[in-house]
């Protein structure tokens, strides 16, 4: 074989292997070519991967597979399956059945011993897979990339193959000319270089040569008629039983095999571990980096058999909709649980307890009728209010599995989001099934409120029919360990992820919400803020929902508050930094005679992003009464701290150790714990957990209401659990002496200078205190360790343009921050930070520094 | 320790000789014209003439080659002559005197292809990437010190990265002629970050690199204040701290227009009304991102800037005179 990048030339072999498979004759012989590292592996042997191509690659596909293994003790073989790669062009028409016996031959031929693990991928997943079926004795686990066991006979096959094979098309496309194989090339993201295109085209330069990629596609079973369907459909079935460690890493882009086929492997092998790369495609051992996760993985998986989730605190449970049911039959039955506000200032709807109790039972009932189950993944695109805590409720009764993905994403990021949880039914409002037609959304459809065009919409069902039934839902009540819901992050460092908690995990973030802000059973909340409110009636308190846009929390007006405040009496107010900033500039508009509503509110809760201290000073007057609290979380804990206003005050003055540098966000909340790992002059968090005062590192943080585990992103969960019982936020900070917690920053923007390493909030908050500066970033630009220190302020007087700040304000800015041991290398200002969609809060450091990298370079850009 | 210094009619090659003088050193110099260093043993030549060589070096322990040409024009035979051929017979008269220490005093140039430096350390010298005469030949003969450096006679390379200070007519003295004739409006856009030198330092620098010949000689070392800032608040300073009204901000806009341009279009305009013009190597220093990682010289070196930014700027006021006080930077 000539040299080709990536490829050792030591690595390629050939063997010839007597044939058992029945389309060749008796006593074939078939020349087989495939990469092999054994001669690389210099430590102990611990098992074997045998890697199976699909089509149209070969062996080269998995070279990074062959030397990473060489270092980790695994021998790798990647076959050139036949009529493929370099292996023999029998001439013959081998079908699914052949090459499964075609695999088997040649590894009794290479004379293969010890554990052994499968790894395929597209139609070479399949083969593989139909290998590890039969031969389970040595199989120590599998390996799987884009590929699909089952083709549902319901739903039509992907549009490009379907194309490749409808006859002309399909000589023409795949072996007469490269089109087949420079389609698929050209699915690599990023693009392949044209060395490793090149290398890939090899073995395919003649049409002869190509003959075989023709007759793979011809192979693909495309119904029940097919010679290949028989045997596809008994490896499909049989995997159900398979025992051994799966891990499926997939590139959820690819055109072909989409996020379905990866969901009907996840349904068949429930033992899969899964990484989802987001925007990789069809060919992802070259488009991420797959051989670290794999022997991360093969290490974790098949040297210690615990599942690395050592036991985390846990609570006393009780399901979610315990205080529904207890109150629908007590004193309060008839008492109003929920409402929604009208745009008139007077309540629109609502329900009592009671009615609550039976809405759910019947809406439990109408879903179950239609086949939703424990474990079926429920899409909810509704708005916050009675339609949508009543189909909570319902989903969480049945066990089913909510995925709630607000627009607060923007349509890229919540179609990501929708994508790749696969719902198999998606509940929405007109808006949603609309973007779900427009964006081919998977699920059922069922519609909530006006749809004038359902039918177009492909809607199934409408919520006012599952609802028409008299009959209340008996069924079991869902195990506490089985998954309840999937929540996004925001998407403000990277994708947005989804996260798993299990219906134990919610109940402990109700318990803990209830115990941080003394909810008793009998309070009346403002729901402005949606993932505290939909607790609202899990805390046994009627909620109301103000007359808002939920997606656009700046919409909050004081008058709406003070309606929904007046409503039901409220004590509790929850509400985000943006509507409460609304809240305040419209204060005036408040309703005559609604002001003593607001007067009434003992706790009023900001939460979802950071807010001013001087925010909450200007809100007290609007609510004497109330202790303001701003609690600290994130999607996977929430909430992790909290604080309230003259708690802040105190900690501002305070001298304690550790007290300063950083936002001060409060003690644990009840029942969670925080701990701090250091960070190393490299700005990594390698050290030992612990909570000593004044120490800088990334938060770590354990609790009963943490996630259960990332959706479908096994590497991120790793790395996120890898000190075991603790959840890594990725934020860092400090604890003080008083046990208070000072967020620093994001660990991402953790900067290493040559002074050492810094945080950026402390600088920030400094920075802030000018009159001349609105808001601040600091960033490191430069290799780390060495990086210098840039400020990016948007001034009062707001600069239209950016560039380098003025002599003067530059001046003040390095100041400022020059005894916080801060040296600043340039000021750059800038009309505005760049933050993200949801709470347009989280300033995106990583693009400030990109943009201030680039300027700093003399290339600038007008906004990051 | 009798030490020779070339060059010391320099701003930088006068301050290490008056440096070495207040540390007790013997110090000889060696250049065309008068050193003006008071305390110096002032020895006339040319690099050129190996017999003045030969005295230049006749008992000394320790040579520091600073003397070069950097003239902007020239004839580039003239600066091989002088730059390449010079160095040559100087570290040739060295080792036959039997000297101990040899220092050549580089610039980052050698290394510099044109592309931006970011947190960069000292690569090596490339003579056939190097943009013009002078980087060339300096580029040469770094590779010449390097190649003479053995047991007998260490030698060391430093390369202090764009030296200012006070009496500095390369830089200092350039810009703000320019800006007194109202032409540097349009380098308040210059964001480009950029390492300098304040003067005492790189003389610092280099007397302590007599002490630590064990740890620093055969690799070149960049020498930096560590403190870059973006050029255009430095010339900015600069201005200011000659007492020239800081340059207007006239770009109508944003950081995108590159530096480069900007330095680029006064050289044009220097060369035009015949104006000792800025090169178009310096223009090309300004215009992209120049600065160094420092952690490795300063710990091999044993030695840090003693002078800050903001110091080496009052004391540049200060030689300006009053007009400069009357001028917040």
């Amino acid at each position: 074989m000539v040299e080709l990048p990536g490829v050792d030339p030591s690595w390629s072999a050939y063997l010839d292997v007597p044939s058992t498979a029945d389309v060749d004759p008796a006593g074939t012989i078939n020349r087989w070519h495939y990469l092999d590292n054994l001669a690389s592996i210099t430590g102990d042997l611990r098992g074997t991967l045998l890697c199976v191509h699909g089509n149209p690659t070969w062996s080269y596909l998995w070279r990074s597979l062959l030397a990473a293994g060489a270092q980790h003790g695994w021998r790798v073989i990647a076959v050139d399956q036949l009529e493929m790669g370099y292996s023999e062009r029998t001439g013959r028409k081998r079908r699914l059945a052949d090459r499964v016996r075609d695999l088997e031959d040649f590894v009794s031929a290479v004379g293969l011993s010890g554990p052994l693990v499968t790894v395929g991928h597209d139609w070479g997943g399949v083969v593989s897979l139909g290998f590890a079926d039969r031969n389970r004795a040595n199989l120590t686990a599998v390996v799987l990339t884009n590929t699909a066991i089952h083709q549902d006979p319901g739903s039509p096959i992907p549009a490009p193959l379907r194309l490749a094979l409808s006859g002309a098309v399909h000589r023409v496309g795949t072996s007469t000319t490269t089109a087949f194989l420079d389609t698929t090339l050209a699915l690599a993201r990023p693009r392949l270089t044209r060395e490793v295109r090149a290398a890939y085209r090899l073995p395919y330069r003649t049409a002869a040569r190509r003959r075989g990629i023709e007759q793979f596609v011809a192979d693909i079973p495309v119904g029940p008629g097919h010679p290949s369907q028989a045997e596809l459909n008994r490896i499909a079935d049989s995997i159900r039983t398979l025992d051994v460690p799966v891990f499926l890493l997939w590139g959820p882009a690819d055109p072909i095999f989409s996020d379905t086929y990866l969901d009907d492997l996840a349904e068949r092998l429930p033992q899969a571990d899964i990484h989802r790369f987001e925007g990789a495609s069809h060919l992802v051992a070259e488009d991420r980096d797959i051989a670290s996760p794999i022997f991360d993985w093969l290490d974790h998986r098949t040297e210690n058999d615990d599942d690395g989730r050592p036991a985390r605190p846990s609570a006393a449970f009780t399901p979610l909709w315990q205080q529904i049911h207890e109150r629908s039959s007590g004193p309060a039955a008839d008492m109003l649980a929920v409402a929604d506000m009208g745009s008139d200032g007077a309540v629109a709807d609502s329900l009592s307890w009671k009615e609550l109790e039976d809405r759910v039972s019947r809406l439990a009932a109408g879903l179950s009728r239609i086949g939703v189950r424990a474990g079926s993944r429920v899409s909810l695109m509704v708005p916050p209010g009675i339609e949508l805590t009543t189909l909570i409720y319902a989903c969480l009764r049945l066990g089913a599995v909510i995925v709630v993905a607000d627009a607060g994403l923007g349509v890229k990021g919540l179609s990501r989001a929708v994508r790749g949880t696969v719902p198999d039914f998606l509940i929405g409002i007109e808006r949603a099934l609309v973007a779900g037609r427009l964006f081919g959304w998977p699920g059922t459809r069922i519609s909530v409120g006006a749809a004038p065009r359902a039918r177009l919409l492909g809607v199934r069902h409408r919520l006012e029919d599952l609802l028409a039934g008299h009959s209340s839902y008996a069924g079991e009540d869902p195990a506490p360990d089985t998954d309840a819901a999937i929540l996004f992050t925001s998407g403000s460092t990277g994708p947005a992820k989804g996260v798993v908690y299990t219906h134990r995990q919610l109940s402990a973030m109700r318990d803990t919400l209830s115990a941080t802000l003394n909810l008793a059973p009998g309070s009346a909340l403002v729901a402005g803020f949606a993932p505290f409110a939909l607790l609202g009636p899990a805390l046994g308190a009627a909620s109301v929902t103000p007359d808002m846009d939920v997606t656009a929390p700046r919409t909050l007006t004081a008058r709406a508050l003070a309606d929904a405040a007046a409503a039901i009496d409220a004590t509790t107010v929850f509400a985000s930094p943006a509507a409460l900033r609304n809240v305040l500039a419209t204060a005036s508009g408040i309703a005559p005679g609604r002001k003593d509503a607001l007067q009434r509110v003992s706790v009023l809760l900001s939460a979802g992003a950071p807010i001013p201290v001087n925010l909450l000073e200007q809100l007290q007057p609007l609510v004497p009464g109330a202790a303001l609290h701003t609690p600290y979380g994130m999607t996977e804990a929430l909430p992790v701290t909290d604080i309230q206003l003259e708690d802040i005050r105190e900690a501002l003055d305070s001298s304690v150790t550790g007290a300063g540098n950083g936002v001060c966000v409060g003690r644990a909340v009840p029942g969670a714990e925080i701990s701090i790992s250091a960070l190393d002059p490299k700005g990594t968090a390698t050290g030992v957990p612990a909570a000593l005062p004044g120490v800088t590192g990334e938060i770590l943080v354990r609790a009963p209401h943490v996630k259960d585990r990332y959706h479908r992103l096994w590497i991120t969960e790793r790395a996120s659990s890898r000190t075991a019982g603790w959840h890594r936020t990725g934020d860092v900070g400090h604890l003080d002496a008083d046990g208070r917690l000072w967020v620093e920053g994001r660990l991402a923007h953790v900067i290493t200078s040559a002074d050492g390493v810094l945080t950026p909030v402390g600088p920030e908050q400094s920075i802030e205190q000018l009159k001349e500066v609105r808001q601040a970033a600091v960033v490191g630009v430069g290799p780390t360790g060495t990086q210098a220190v840039v400020a990016a302020v948007v001034p009062v007087d707001a600069a239209d343009q950016a560039g380098l700040a003025s002599g003067p304000l530059s001046a003040m800015v390095r100041d400022v921050v020059r005894p916080g041991g801060v040296r600043l290398a340039a000021v750059l200002t800038l009309s505005a930070l760049p933050t993200d969609i949801r709470h347009n809060a989280k300033i995106d450091r990583t693009a400030v520094a990109a943009w201030a990298g680039d300027a700093l370079q003399g290339r600038g850009r007008k906004r990051p | 320790m009798k030490v020779l210094v070339t060059g010391a009619s320099g701003m930088l090659g006068g301050a290490v000789a008056s440096l070495l003088l207040r540390n007790g050193r013997d110090v000889r110099t060696f250049q065309r014209r008068p050193s003006g260093v008071p305390g110096a043993e002032d020895l006339a030549g040319d690099l050129a003439d190996g017999s003045a060589l030969a005295n230049a070096v006749a008992g000394v322990d320790a040579v520091i080659h600073l003397a070069a040409k950097v003239s902007v024009t020239g004839n580039p035979d003239d600066f091989y002559r002088t730059n390449v051929l010079g160095t040559a017979g100087l570290l040739a008269a060295a080792r036959s005197a039997g000297v101990q220490h040899f220092v050549y005093v580089s610039s980052p140039s050698v290394a510099h292809t044109g592309a931006s430096l970011v947190g960069a350390v000292a690569g090596p010298a490339q003579p056939e990437l190097a943009r013009g005469s002078y980087a060339r030949t300096k580029a040469q003969a770094e590779i010449l010190a390097l190649e003479a450096n053995d047991g007998q006679m260490p030698v060391a390379v430093l390369r202090p990265h764009i030296v200012w200070g006070p009496g500095d007519t390369q830089l200092v003295e350039r810009v703000l002629s320019r800006a007194r004739a109202g032409r540097l409006p349009l380098l308040a856009g210059g964001t480009a970050l950029v390492d300098t030198t304040y003067v005492d330092n790189a003389a610092s620098a280099i007397a302590a690199a007599l002490d630590r010949m064990e740890y620093i000689s055969g690799s070149p070392l960049v020498i930096t204040n560590g403190e870059p800032r973006p050029i255009g608040e430095l010339l900015a300073r600069i201005c200011s701290a000659g007492g020239v009204r800081e340059p207007r901000r006239s770009i109508p806009g944003w950081v995108g227009r590159a530096a480069g341009s900007v330095v680029e279009s006064i050289w044009r305009a220097s060369k035009a009304d015949s104006e000792p013009p800025m090169t178009r190597f310096l223009a090309e220093q300004l215009s992209t991102a120049h600065w160094f990682d420092q952690r490795h010289t300063r710990s091999l070196l044993g030695w840090t800037p003693e002078v800050s930014l903001d110091e080496g700027f009052a004391r540049l006021a200060a030689h300006y005179g009053d007009s400069a006080s009357r001028i917040r930077h």
